[in-house]
């Protein structure tokens, strides 16, 4: 009875390992394509040119920035749809306190721009955390309410257009380069925030109660989890990584834009779910979404690298996200065949 | 004569105009299992969710091990000893085995000797020592528990309760969504956790698992105690009588 059972569980455990690495397959996959490409076309070489990598790494912070906070929700079944507009609010209101402070001491005026960036991006997370978590509202429809209300309120605080800004540490922040002028101080910042949300989710109790709100809630509350405490701080994650995504745009193109965010949110919410998140909630990891925002990041320079109009990333891209949802369901189809196999014994 | 484990005395409790529960009292005494019996709306769910914590009677008393437990918290009433195993069975389908057994009391160690982490190896060990002390055999603990037959969750969910040293048990319909072998495992399994010394509250609309494994049987009929009866002394037929609300002569 024990042999047939073990070998579905070995079969189910291969699977999983199959299914959770074909991101890091497709990844290395559409690297050598724009590799022999670039040879054959070019007659030099795509990754191995530090500027191509560094500006993949640029596209793909951006992106990733945005989409960790996303993750957790994700994970614990939920959905931001606010964080477009929050990276935007954040960006705007970096701008505007720059701009309103003196010049003369740009570090001053740069840290309260990001404090206020960061404070006022938080808001409409605590807002999101309080409809979903106290008042049962649904997180697609209370997220959704708040899209349009942090758009708004970006472009009342712009003034309906975009702020630029004249401040040194705010360039350096988002253009500058560090470690042998090689590692973009964006790239580094995200890094850190990666490493930390890494721990926090793979290893720390928060993290362990987050899949376990998403794979079933009921049991979360059983366990003693204080469901309502957790929603909160997720939404006020997901609302701090998108303010962070905003002070890096504001930073990178001294100025702020009120839809600085808005073209990201989808690209976030696909590399959430390109790295092995599920709808139903209860999967996901912080190493999956980052694999997603680079596979996404490879296709928006690759295909800019080879010459293509650049709305055939937008194709590209959504092709990808069909993709990862098939994967996504032919693992559980698969599982299903198997376990049955398994209940059979 | 041994002191009960459990013991509910003469609770009544009110939902609007409806009784749930009227004048119910009862007894549970280790290493017994007790049949709870009714029809649908009889009051079983009250009755056992006033046990839990979950509501609190308005009148009469429950007591444990001699103390009054009325007033308690369901996670109070949890940490004193009294664990409940719903249908759904609450376990977190996308984790796996060591960490459903810990959930809510996760051991730690620290990586580095410094950074607090899970300690999923340890969780998963100590959850495999459970779960032998049961004498239930798992292949791959470290599989989401989504991957594992309805009989084998219904065996976690029970070696959580028994690991955190569960005195009582109440299990509500702990055979209803399962095949006919795994029904048996179950069964097996409430007589070994019998001998263990654990109380079991033992809740089936399905008479032949009761007659299987219960020691004594309470009906419950709109929200009254119908009748209680040795399962030696008594048979379906009785029961389904009591069930239903007719009169019956003691024999």
């Amino acid at each position: 009875m024990s042999t047939p059972t073990a070998s579905a569980n070995r079969n189910v455990r291969l699977l999983r390992t199959l299914t959770g690495a074909w991101s890091w397959l497709f990844l290395l996959v559409i690297l050598i394509i724009f590799e022999v490409w670039a040879w054959a076309v070019y007659g030099r070489s795509f990754i191995g040119n530090i500027r191509n990598v560094q500006s993949i790494l640029l596209a793909s912070t951006q992106i990733l920035m945005m989409a960790l906070g996303l993750t957790f929700v994700i994970i614990s079944a939920g959905i931001d749809l606010s964080i477009g507009f929050i990276a935007g609010l954040s960006a705007v209101t970096m701008a505007v306190v720059i701009r309103a402070l003196p010049e003369a001491n740009p570090y001053l005026s740069f840290s309260l721009g990001i404090t206020a960036g960061i404070l006022v991006g938080i808001i409409p997370g605590l807002i999101n955390g309080l409809m979903i978590a106290r008042l049962n509202v649904p997180s697609f429809i209370g997220t959704l309410g708040m899209f349009g209300v942090t758009r708004g309120a970006a472009f009342l605080v712009a003034g309906g257009a975009t702020v630029s800004i004249r401040n040194s540490v705010a360039r350096e922040f988002g253009n500058g380069r560090v470690i042998f002028e090689a590692v973009p101080i964006p790239v580094l910042v995200a890094a850190v925030i990666t490493l930390i949300f890494h721990y926090v989710l793979s290893s720390t109790k928060f993290g362990l109660y987050t899949y376990a709100m998403g794979g079933n809630f009921q049991a979360a509350v059983r366990a003693g989890v204080n469901t309502t405490r957790l929603t909160l701080s997720l939404y006020i994650i997901s609302a701090f990584t998108a303010a962070m995504a905003g002070l890096f745009y504001t930073g990178r193109f001294s100025a702020g834009a009120a839809d600085a965010g808005e073209p990201i949110l989808l690209y976030a919410v696909a590399a959430v779910f390109i790295g092995g998140a599920s709808l139903t909630g209860g999967s996901g990891t912080v190493v999956g979404t980052v694999i997603g925002s680079l596979i996404i990041a490879v296709i928006q320079f690759g295909l800019v690298f080879i010459n293509m109009p650049p709305y055939i990333q937008f194709i590209a891209v959504g092709l990808v996200i069909i993709i990862a949802v098939l994967i996504d369901q032919s693992k559980d189809r698969l599982a299903g065949v198997l376990s049955e196999e398994k209940d059979t014994r | 004569m041994v002191a009960p484990l459990l013991s509910v005395r003469n609770v009544h409790k009110r939902f609007g105009g409806t009784y749930a529960s009227r004048d119910v009292s009862l007894d549970l005494f280790p290493g017994e299992v007790l049949a709870l019996a009714g029809d649908n709306g009889a009051g079983k769910s009250t009755l056992i969710k006033m046990i839990s914590g979950v509501h609190q009677p308005d009148k009469g008393e429950i007591s444990y091990a001699g103390m009054p437990i009325s007033g308690k918290t369901p996670q109070e009433v949890r940490d004193l000893g009294i664990e409940t195993i719903y249908q759904d069975l609450a376990l977190a389908d996308n984790l796996d085995v060591g960490i459903n057994i810990f959930l809510g009391r996760e051991k730690m160690r620290r990586a580095l000797g410094l950074l607090p982490v899970l300690d999923r190896k340890l969780m998963r060990v100590e959850a495999e020592k459970a779960l032998e002390h049961l004498g239930i055999v798992i292949n791959d603990l470290s599989l989401p528990v989504r991957n594992l037959s309805g009989g084998q969750r219904q065996a976690i969910a029970i070696s959580r309760a028994v690991y955190w040293q569960a005195k009582v048990l109440i299990m509500d319909e702990p055979t209803a969504a399962l095949g006919v072998p795994e029904q048996r495992e179950v069964k097996d399994l409430i007589m070994r956790l019998k001998k263990q010394g654990v109380g079991i509250i033992f809740i089936s609309h399905n008479l032949t698992d009761i007659f299987d494994v219960s020691d004594r049987i309470v009906v419950l009929e709109r929200g009254r105690k119908a009748g209680e009866r040795m399962i030696s002394d008594t048979d379906e037929e009785e029961v389904v009588r009591l069930m239903m609300g007719q009169e019956v002569s003691r024999k």
